[in-house]
């Protein structure tokens, strides 16, 4: 098991180029090319352990490339040539999951985190009140007190 | 013969930390001052005895002894002094030694130097300590042992993973691991106070350094891994939210959050419990960290060894001491008395606010990167949570972090005033409005974001340092008053700004990454490219030979306006024990700004694929990491954390405290 895993990382680090996209891929119309860039930032290289199809050297990650640009050429909408991978790949693909009831659980975490972390902490508070503040100053003293705080460097 | 010996000292060590996982607890519970005694020389003998082995490893990859397994599968002779060294933990059984050690390490140091500590509180301290070093040194004997011997010896090892022969390895592991391995204390002696149950400021006090050097040591290790990827994967990324980086982004949230709380703790004797539950999910979320990158639960880039033989076991020791701290925590700190009352608008609260949103950012971190893992194994369905997932959910949170760190910082404890603070911020507001401003004015063209990135980075940076300019005194107080009063501000005043103004910077870095200029084409010798300020010129190829490696290299002119600035030389080496190639990019520091180039394949036309680019200000990511460590240790200078200086006071009377404090 351990070697074959060491096996694997040899077989993937010799196939690798040092870096993704190749020049010979790249788009003329830069609009269209910075929409394929966009869209490849999103886009998991599937083969790869958490890469965007932007960032991998794999063979695959490449063809992907390759395939995005030519739907954005043929003229789909960003929206489209993710509907299309979808449907070829599945939501495996997306690198932002879809809000689906399968990852329900994982987009609403975070808010809930945030709210129940909230109320807990005011329910708390709730709890141990601070006591009415009482002043056991006289009212002079109140005062005095009161212009000390206006000026900082009186003291 | 040196290699039985480490083994030997291991399974002593182990010995050693069975005792000290007993003695001193029951010593404490019998009030046993002999068997409460025994703590420190057990856990500065079990230091000992790891540091002994490791040192054995260290000179079995040294020496290139090939009749040991690890040394055959990870280094080889020719390989330079430097990465036979850090070859020794760029695998997972001289990895997982380094864990131990550091582990031991920090037990010898509790042990070693804090002698004022009640003695009671060490002990314990110490107990809880061995129990996680006896797990993990059981883990290592039963099933990652490093000196296991191979016979008959190969004449030559299969060297060590090319892209790991890089200074990076000899630097990141053991920051890394001093990092997250050190929050263990801090988990041991809130174990110890749930186990006493007695918890109070001194106990903060004792805490805090800790878990100060151990954030120190994790923040530089995150940096350092950052820029490691960011100068070897060759595609001018730094941060890619792969599993193996959230795992140790996890322990950065909650500790950073459990330094804010042991402050809270400190000065106002509040908020204990959630300290303690912060101390135990903090060195939980090491362990979860370890059980994801050495289980190989998950395979990535940076899990250059795993074995999912060996995941069973770690989940083992995950599930006792994730589980067993979280039962002690149930049935112990509902007995904790609650210190402190403070009002809504009050340092206080800002902390409060700090820890909901730090604790809600690790959250959201842990769900991404367990979600998808949690989900095929429950459904088979695959999902994938990558950077566009935790850009949507983690960045505004931060953005909310941040946006309330100077206004915490600038109101008073107990009972603060928000409109008082907010006015004393309205200078780093105006900064920060003015440089959004001048860039929307100056910058075309550029995302929409960066200019507002940039706004809350100055008013970060700014807002770190308005507290100590208004304890100044300045403009009201003569300039020799208002200096005398600023050395007259406790360290970790000053540690607090600095470490404030240090993610300030590194905000600036990833908000200026909007305005880099990337090119991607085949260069030959003769082109020129713009990149930003600068022109590259390619002057034409060339190789090296290297100690272990042929190195092909492309020499490239910058310059700007015509003259030359400076010369990067991009490579790419190829190594032939493992017949792979790795690329070097050629990284030219300009300014705060970096030119990158990095090479790919080579063309029979003599040109080769390369993609350049100008990263503008894209060294204060790290910089800012620098600068918070720095802030760490400055805080950990202050007189007050002083390792010892709490009963020192007590016994020499109390020195005259600062009137700022």
């Amino acid at each position: 098991m351990r070697r074959s895993a060491v096996f694997v990382l040899l077989l993937w680090l010799s196939s690798v180029p040092a870096w993704a996209v190749q020049p010979d891929e790249v788009l003329a119309d830069p609009a269209l090319e910075a929409r394929a860039r966009a869209l490849s930032v999103q886009l998991r290289c599937l083969v790869c352990q958490n890469q965007s199809i932007d960032d991998s050297a794999a063979p695959l990650a490449r063809d992907l490339r390759l395939l995005v640009r030519e739907r954005l050429e043929a003229g789909d909408s960003d929206a489209q040539v993710k509907t299309y991978l979808v449907s070829r790949y599945g939501n495996f693909v997306l690198l932002k999951p879809p809000f689906i009831p399968e990852t329900l659980l994982l987009w609403v975490t975070p808010l809930f985190v945030l709210v129940a972390g909230a109320v807990a902490i005011v329910a708390g508070r709730r709890l141990t009140r601070l006591p009415a503040p009482t002043s056991s100053l006289e009212p002079s003293e109140e005062a005095k007190l009161a212009a000390l705080m206006r000026d900082p460097n009186a003291g | 013969m040196i290699t039985e010996t480490g083994h030997y000292a291991l399974v002593l060590a182990l010995a050693l930390a069975l005792v000290q996982s007993v003695l001193p607890i029951w010593g404490t519970t019998r009030r046993d001052p002999s068997l409460v005694a025994t703590a420190v020389p057990v856990a500065l003998g079990q230091l000992l005895l790891v540091a002994y082995a490791f040192g054995a490893l260290v000179y079995d990859h040294v020496v290139s002894d090939f009749s040991v397994l690890n040394v055959v599968e990870n280094s080889h002779s020719t390989k330079p002094l430097i990465y036979k060294l850090s070859g020794v933990w760029g695998n997972h059984e001289g990895s997982m030694l380094l864990w131990v050690l550091i582990l031991a390490l920090f037990g010898g140091m509790v042990a070693g130097f804090a002698r004022s500590m009640a003695d009671d509180l060490r002990a314990n301290t110490l107990a809880v300590q061995a129990w996680i070093s006896s797990a993990f040194l059981l883990f290592i004997l039963l099933t990652s042992n490093p000196f296991t011997r191979m016979l008959p010896p190969p004449i030559e090892g299969q060297d060590l993973n090319p892209i790991l022969q890089d200074p990076g390895l000899a630097i990141h592991p053991p920051l890394l691991y001093l990092g997250y391995v050190g929050f263990s204390i801090v988990f041991s002696f809130a174990a110890a106070a749930l186990i006493s149950g007695r918890i109070d400021a001194a106990w903060a006090r004792y805490v805090r350094p800790w878990a100060l050097l151990a954030w120190i040591f994790l923040t530089l290790g995150i940096a350092m891994g950052s820029y490691w990827a960011y100068y070897t994967l060759g595609w001018g990324g730094f941060w890619f939210w792969d599993p193996v980086e959230n795992a140790s982004l996890m322990p950065w949230l909650a500790g950073t959050a459990l330094l804010h709380c042991t402050a809270v703790m400190e000065k106002r004797e509040t908020l204990k419990s959630w300290t303690l539950f912060l101390a135990i999910l903090t060195f939980s979320l090491s362990l979860l960290g370890t059980f994801l990158v050495r289980s190989g639960v998950l395979t990535s880039v940076h899990s250059f060894a795993n074995d999912p033989t060996r995941g069973t076991f770690i989940l083992l020791i995950l599930v006792v001491f994730i589980g067993g701290s979280l039962a002690l925590y149930a049935w112990r700190a509902p007995v904790l008395k609650q210190g402190g009352l403070f009002a809504p608008v009050s340092r206080e609260s800002a902390l409060v606010l700090n820890n909901l949103l730090l604790t809600t950012c690790c959250a959201t971190v842990l769900t991404g990167t367990l979600y998808p893992l949690a989900l095929e194994a429950a459904t088979g369905d695959k999902i994938s949570v990558g950077a566009p997932f935790f850009n949507l959910t983690f960045g505004p949170l931060m953005v909310a972090v941040l946006l309330v760190v100077p206004l915490g910082q600038s109101l008073a404890w107990k009972r603060g005033d928000l409109l008082g603070a907010a006015q004393r911020l309205t200078a780093a507001v105006a900064v920060g409005a003015v440089a959004c401003a001048l860039l929307l004015a100056f910058r075309h063209g550029g995302p929409t974001l960066a200019p507002l990135g940039v706004a809350l980075a100055v008013y970060v940076v700014v807002g770190a340092f308005t507290e100590i300019a208004r304890r100044s005194g300045l403009p009201g107080v003569s300039l020799t008053t208002a200096l005398s009063r600023l050395v007259g501000l406790p360290r970790s005043v000053w540690g607090t700004a600095f470490a404030h103004a240090g993610i300030g910077l590194t905000l600036l870095g990833l908000a200026a990454t909007g305005w880099g200029v990337e090119q991607i084409r085949s260069i030959k010798a003769g082109d020129v490219v713009d990149l930003g300020p600068y022109q590259a010129a390619v002057i034409g190829t060339e190789t090296h030979p290297g100690p272990n490696y042929t190195e092909a290299a492309v020499r490239v002119d910058l310059r700007r306006g015509g003259a030359l600035v400076t010369t990067v030389t991009p490579s790419r080496r190829s190594f032939a024990t493992r017949q792979s190639t790795v690329s070097q990019a050629g990284i030219a520091t300009l300014w705060f700004g970096q030119v990158y180039i990095s090479l790919g394949d080579s063309h029979p036309d003599g040109s080769v694929d390369a993609r350049l680019f100008w990263k503008p200000l894209v060294t204060f990511i790290w910089i800012g990491a620098l600068i918070m460590g720095f802030g760490g240790l400055l805080s950990l200078s202050d007189r007050r954390l002083r390792i010892g200086f709490a009963r020192r006071a007590l016994r020499a009377a109390p020195m005259h405290p600062h009137p700022a404090e």
